[in-house]
């Protein structure tokens, strides 16, 4: 069964997916998001809203996902174990369906002690792979999670994202494959940098028999600035990013360094295009998403499906 | 065993500063073990604060008394000849102990001298760390006995989240080892790493405590 996903459409089709995410602001105007929104328009296939990233508070994905159909948009709604529980979860889940929303992205999310509201309590009811089965099991079963029938089935197209990188790097694909077991249909990776390590992943992913069973679509994040790199490298838990990388940033002259991050996002698309499996790649220009068309542009991917 | 820290000595000087007459309250169990408020304790506490008094030339009399175990009423009932004789009781127990006594001495103000911290055992000599969250439905048949819902930060069920850091950290701490790279590790040596493809179900919580305050009874050893 398909749902309305443009992105499902897309993927199912054969073409290569762009996705590309958008960070709800930190305030209630909603003109930011539409102005990030207009960056993206027609460079897309879907769009991710994520839900408090780095547990700052931000606009609920739920509503900048609103904004964004409106818009016009395929939106990836972003959900997080962390701020939920059972209740709260499928609850947004039917609410998100009802309102038009076609793809759910399933998170655990990251820990409040790095965000704005370290003092946070936490809910961490259920995890990623748990969230997969629930919006499964509400859709395809018509049930939920207590057993009692889901009058008005959600049909969302579930994603969920899966780190390559980190430790313990053996069971990464594994990993991987329990998502997909769980229902998972697409995944869209960490921002892949160390594009060996991402191979050697997507080596073990096919061992697994991963990429029949899911549409794999690799991180993508452009380098803005050196800073911006050495961030990601020191203070990002699960990033990979090569020395060589900011090398590369350092050995241009100041105003060129922008540049040169999107000559390495460029070759790493070239690069991850051409790896067995990888259907699609998913744009994560942090906090710059005006520069999302020129990458598409420049990475022969437009016009879009 | 349950692990203690001893509060900022400020607190504790702030909570008392009303007060003349001060019963410090020991425990002999978990919080001696773990160095934080048995007989010695105690003792070192009771200095500290008369010599804080003193410079401030405030009079103060303290009465140091360890129990055999406080959060027992059989033990804690061993103060009642004397506990109206202070002005207040300082415990230097964990949660269990100071409420024992609260309960028990009902117009007794009773305050803590320690935060009660974590279930732990010892790492090394002065070094704890935290090992269970008295969940009420242990699950580590499940992960070769090493507990997700205590030792991960996010409580995952299924595999390590994507945060943890180079060499097996957890994302939270450098200094605190994800607990899934252990299980994983030990899935690994002893050959069972299949068993980590298996889907852990959503857990049932209400035997936690968010199934509301626990209570255990026997009927069998009531007398």
């Amino acid at each position: 069964m398909s749902t309305g996903s443009n992105l499902e459409k897309v993927l199912k089709s054969g073409a290569f997916a762009v996705a590309a995410e958008c960070g709800p602001p930190r305030g209630a105007d909603p003109e930011v998001i539409r102005k990030k929104g207009a960056f993206l328009k027609g460079y897309i296939d879907a769009v991710n809203i994520t839900d408090n990233q780095t547990s700052t508070v931000r606009m609920s994905s739920f509503s900048a996902s609103l904004i964004l159909k409106e818009m016009g948009f395929d939106p990836v709604m972003q959900m997080v174990c962390r701020d939920r529980n059972r209740i709260a979860i499928q609850s947004d889940i039917l609410g998100a369906a009802a309102l038009g929303i076609n793809n759910l992205l399933c998170l655990s999310g990251d820990h409040q002690s790095f965000g704005d509201h370290p003092s946070a309590k936490n809910v961490f009811d259920i995890d990623s792979i748990q969230l997969i089965q629930t919006v499964k099991m509400m859709r395809d079963e018509g049930k939920f999670i207590s057993g009692e029938e889901v009058k008005g089935k959600p049909n969302l197209f579930i994603g969920c994202a899966e780190n390559p990188f980190a430790d313990p790097f053996e069971i990464r694909a594994m990993r991987l494959a329990k998502k997909a077991a769980a229902g998972a249909q697409f995944v869209q990776t960490q921002c892949v940098f160390n594009v060996e390590k991402f191979e050697k992943w997507m080596e073990m992913v096919r061992d697994l028999g991963v990429h029949e069973k899911m549409y794999i679509l690799a991180g993508i994040t452009p380098y803005k600035s050196i800073g911006m790199a050495r961030y990601m490298k020191t203070s990002v838990p699960g990033m990979d990013v090569p020395d060589e990388h900011i090398e590369r940033l350092k050995s241009v002259s100041k105003e060129k360094v922008a540049e040169e991050g999107v000559k390495i996002c460029l070759e790493i698309i070239e690069r991850v295009r051409a790896i067995k499996g990888v259907v699609g790649i998913h744009i994560m220009a942090i906090e710059w998403e005006s520069i999302v068309a020129e990458i598409v542009t420049a990475a022969k991917l437009y016009p879009r499906p | 065993m349950i692990v203690a820290n001893r509060k900022p000595f400020e607190e504790i000087m702030e909570m008392l500063k009303s007060y003349t007459k001060i019963l410090l309250l020991g425990c002999k169990e978990c919080v001696t073990v773990c160095s934080v408020g048995g007989t010695k304790e105690v003792e070192v506490l009771a200095s500290e604060i008369r010599l804080a008094r003193a410079k401030e030339g405030l009079p103060v009399e303290i009465k140091e008394y360890t129990l055999e175990r406080q959060c027992d009423p059989e033990y804690a009932a061993e103060i009642k000849s004397f506990v109206n004789d202070y002005d207040v009781v300082m415990s230097m127990a964990c949660g269990c102990g100071v409420q024992t006594v609260a309960e028990m001495y009902h117009n007794k103000y009773v305050v803590p001298g320690v935060n009660t911290t974590f279930f732990g055992s010892s790492e090394e000599q002065g070094v704890w760390k935290e090992m269970c969250q008295g969940c009420g439905n242990c699950v580590l048949d499940k992960t070769l006995g090493l507990c997700p819902v205590a030792r991960c930060a996010k409580s995952l069920f299924n595999g390590p989240c994507g945060g943890s850091q180079p060499g097996g950290a957890c994302e939270i701490n450098k200094d605190i080892p994800c607990v899934w790279q252990l299980i994983v590790q030990k899935m690994k040596d002893m050959n069972m790493l299949d068993k980590y493809m298996e889907i852990q179900p959503m857990k049932n919580w209400s035997t936690s405590r968010d199934g509301g305050p626990r209570k255990r009874v026997r009927e069998d050893l009531k007398i």
